[in-house]
């Protein structure tokens, strides 16, 4: 199978800075994508590459076949490219805005309507407003309408759904899975774990390294250990104690309970005379599968930035 | 019997003819960590905005930290910390000189501002860090000392509008483990976000769509009632807007127009 993206050992400094250390990686046509990892990762750096807004120091990309370094033109009529801030026009009007990247590439809205109807439909209703007076949700149809009007072989978006409330995110995951249908490849960027259990595939990335790349469900059970969730009234002190305890390995807060690993992968009934002595009489401890999250943070243990910025004890 | 904090009775804010916040009624109680959520456009902004007394309700009661938010919302203000994603520090000045700015800004004496810098300082692990431009901090230092000024004056409430944004898990964590000590402290935590998983460490979460409030419970509560998985599933079979509407034109008075937009 021919692939969508083939990265190999590419790397790019900014002054002192190393951005990205040797990613490779290859995508399949017609994936969904997914990279995920925190703020200054350098998620947008490889996708600047990938778009070829910006050029390598090491390595090579060659996307839908083409080298990013000496195929830049032709490549470009085939991405299209979502950023992570609103990019289009706001004192242009919806509709505008759609016709005018149209032009840019050398098509017309009808064209290739149908690639975007059920997309744009939602926003039709509302052509003549200006853009910059849509709502957050609208703003983000209307930017994947634009980006998709040229029916490009690589769809790159860049944290789509960043300040997007949950309804409106889980519309838009549905739109992404239905232009599987049209042979587009799609990369897309997140720094949240639950969107990368839509993906197909996901690459873990962090400090410019790419940690793990799997199907989601692969990277999940990657978790090495087992996992036990502990839930109590008093989370604070739950937490603190159960750092205290000799045989925790590692306690982390997650939603309504603490996800504690302990040493041999089994906690002893002493453990509730313990809890109990640090006044924390009512805890329920269960054994729980552990969710990407936590293999995320398996994986960032240890030595990374975030740790060593921790004043906590982790 | 928990002490209240905030009380919000038959709480209208409307513009124009729009109405953002249509009837609200709710209580939030001391050291509690209460979590506002709602679609795009829901309202919530609104409602932050009068219980930070920024912005005066058309009708009813809103009391915060024992004052009215039509009377007193400049001792509302001195009584809450607030931290929004968006903007919290001043990126050219240095870490000790936002403290100052705030601790100054507040009424705290010098003397006190001082020796509550080290203290915090230390607590962060950020003292090499205390001469350091706000501009070279990475995004998830940045919160957390966002969020340590936010409370840095001992307020009664803090609120946190969106604030853990974009951040890895790690840092996430770390973000909610402060937030778990403040209400500790007793210092209430109000906090907004888009992030459903978030939602679930909240002590109580109410659910506003189309500026009412359509759920108000423990996340737990709310998961045995609407027979969900996790608060995301509660939050989409609710929250979900009636028609996929844009907002509604912005209002063309006044400095409140943002206020409509989420």
């Amino acid at each position: 199978m021919q692939k969508a993206i083939e990265s190999s050992g590419i790397g790019k400094k900014f002054r002192e800075t190393e951005a990205l250390k040797d990613i490779s990686f290859s995508v399949n046509e017609s994936e969904i994508f997914g990279f995920v990892g925190p703020d200054g990762a350098g998620k947008t750096t490889l996708f600047r590459i990938i778009t070829t807004l910006l050029l390598p120091d090491e390595g090579k990309m060659k996307v839908l076949g083409m080298d990013c370094k000496t195929g830049f033109k032709e490549l470009r009529k085939n991405i299209g490219y979502m950023p992570g801030r609103f990019s289009l026009y706001q004192d242009l009007s919806v509709e505008e805005n759609l016709n005018f990247y149209a032009t840019v590439f050398g098509t017309t809205v009808k064209e290739n309507y149908d690639l975007i109807s059920d997309i744009y439909s939602h926003i039709e209703p509302f052509k003549k407003r200006l853009a910059g007076k849509l709502s957050g949700g609208m703003k983000q149809k209307l930017a994947l309408s634009c980006a998709l009007i040229h029916k490009p072989g690589l769809l790159v978006l860049d944290e789509p759904t960043t300040g997007v409330d949950a309804v409106s995110r889980a519309e838009f995951w549905e739109m992404l899975k239905k232009l599987r249908k049209y042979n587009i490849t799609i990369i897309v960027s997140t720094p949240y774990m639950d969107e990368a259990m839509r993906c197909d595939r996901v690459a873990l990335i962090q400090e410019g390294h790419l940690l793990s790349t799997d199907q989601p469900e692969k990277i999940r059970e990657g978790f090495s250990r087992k996992l036990f969730s502990i839930k109590a009234p008093e989370k604070y002190k739950l937490i603190l104690a159960l750092r205290k305890y000799p045989d925790t390995i590692t306690a982390y807060p997650f939603g309504d309970s603490v996800h504690v690993t302990f040493n041999n992968d089994k906690f002893e009934n002493s453990i509730y005379e313990y809890l109990g002595n640090q006044g924390i009489n009512n805890a329920v401890i269960t054994e729980t599968k552990a969710g990407i999250e936590d293999r995320f943070l398996e994986l960032m243990d240890g030595g990374t930035k975030a740790q060593r910025h921790n004043g906590e004890k982790v | 019997m928990k002490n209240t904090v905030i009380s919000v009775k038959n709480l209208v804010k409307k513009f124009g003819s729009f109405t953002a916040n249509d009837n609200l009624n709710f209580e939030v109680y001391e050291g509690e960590i209460f979590g506002f959520l709602g679609a795009n456009g829901a309202g919530k902004t609104t409602a932050l905005r009068i219980l930070s007394g920024l912005s005066s309700p058309t009708s009813g009661e809103v009391i915060v930290a024992g004052y009215n938010a039509k009377k007193d919302p400049e001792k509302i203000k001195k009584n809450i910390g607030y931290m929004c994603q968006k903007f919290s520090l001043y990126n050219d000045l240095n870490i000790r000189e936002n403290i100052m700015l705030y601790g100054g800004i507040y009424g705290m004496s010098k003397s006190l501002i001082e020796k509550r810098t080290e203290d915090l300082l230390e607590k962060l692990n950020f003292q090499e860090y205390g001469d350091r431009m706000i501009s070279d901090l990475p995004l998830g230092l940045k919160q957390k000392l966002a969020f340590s000024v936010a409370v840095f004056h001992e307020p009664k409430i803090v609120f946190l509008d969106e604030p853990t944004g974009g951040v890895d898990p790690v840092t996430r964590r770390q973000f909610w483990e402060m937030i778990y000590e403040t209400a500790d402290r007793g210092i209430t935590v109000f906090v907004t976000t888009h992030y459903m998983d978030e939602a679930e460490y909240c002590d109580r979460i109410s659910i506003m769509s189309d500026g009412k409030i359509v759920a108000l419970d423990t996340p737990a509560e709310l998961k045995r009632q609407y027979n969900a998985e996790s608060v995301e599933e509660v939050f989409v079979k609710i929250a979900r807007p009636v028609n996929n509407q844009p907002h509604p034109p912005a209002p063309s008075s006044g400095g409140e127009v943002k206020t409509t937009y989420d």
